[in-house]
């Protein structure tokens, strides 16, 4: 049980933490404005020189996994719902570590998607 | 007031692209792989025949470049919006696999489902009336 609880807690943080990491790194490299294929790659590589993107890369797998590990424990209907609570830390990581301001309208839409997800999963045939 | 209507634009239509390509990235290759079979992997030559199969499989390329496509969309938007606006926004993905399910692959969505599917909907819709960007930007 302990092993179960500590995976999921690693799925959340871990994953959530990736994406604010690549989340950073694209904000170092600021606005894409020129969408041209070649502008595209220029960004894309540039992306891979900053040093959050990795961090978020190495983060992410170690999400994907502890999402393999908790899979291999307990059933998806049990371990996707609970990995909803992404949301929730997006939104707080968001506010902590990227500075954004998260609004009383924007948290209870988190809210919301959060309890959508919940349904959609416990939803499944 | 252009530029706000302009990034308010470019952040739905990536994130349209994030929650098309996403789904039909693991949908693509969820079938290829039930087409490639079991995998058992003993030998070094059931390795190279297994690797084979996975990279001559159209489906799966077509799911990997899909797959990509999302990931781009998702680095490209964040360059500008806020984290806690995409992602959030992104959970329309499950809604758009719940309706291809029903209307594309004649699945059975669950009540349960549906009402997961319209409170998501609401939740983007509520998450999206607020501003995509609330830090500086270079």
């Amino acid at each position: 049980m302990l092993w179960e609880v500590a995976l999921l807690v690693l799925i959340v943080i871990a994953g959530t933490s990736g994406e604010l990491c690549m989340s950073r790194a694209m904000k170092t490299i600021g606005e894409v404005k020129d969408f041209r294929p070649m502008s595209l790659l220029r960004v894309i590589v540039r992306a891979m020189q900053v040093g959050w993107m990795w961090i978020g890369f190495f983060l992410m797998v170690v999400a994907f996994l502890a999402l393999l590990g908790a899979l291999s424990m307990e059933n998806v209907s049990f371990v996707v719902p609970v990995t909803a609570i992404s949301y929730a830390a997006g939104a707080l990581g968001g506010k902590i570590f990227l500075g954004e301001r998260v609004s009383p309208q924007r948290w209870a839409g988190v809210a919301l998607v959060c309890l959508g997800v919940t349904l959609v999963i416990i939803g499944r045939n | 007031m252009k530029a706000s209507s302009n990034l308010h634009s470019k952040t739905f239509l990536l994130i349209l692209s994030m929650v098309t390509f996403g789904p039909l990235g693991n949908t693509l290759l969820g079938k290829g792989m039930k087409q490639v079979g079991t995998i058992s992997i003993r030998t070094l030559p059931d390795l190279v025949h297994v690797a084979s199969r996975v990279f001559t499989s159209g489906t799966i390329w077509l799911g990997m470049i899909s797959l990509l496509m999302f990931f781009i969309s998702y680095m490209l938007v964040l360059s500008w919006a806020d984290y806690s606006y995409v992602q959030p926004s992104s959970a329309f993905a499950y809604g758009i696999v719940a309706l291809w399910g029903h209307f594309l692959l004649h699945e059975t969505v669950t009540p349960t489902r549906w009402l997961g599917v319209l409170v998501i909907g609401a939740g983007v819709f509520v998450v999206g009336y607020t501003h995509p960007r609330t830090t500086e930007h270079n």
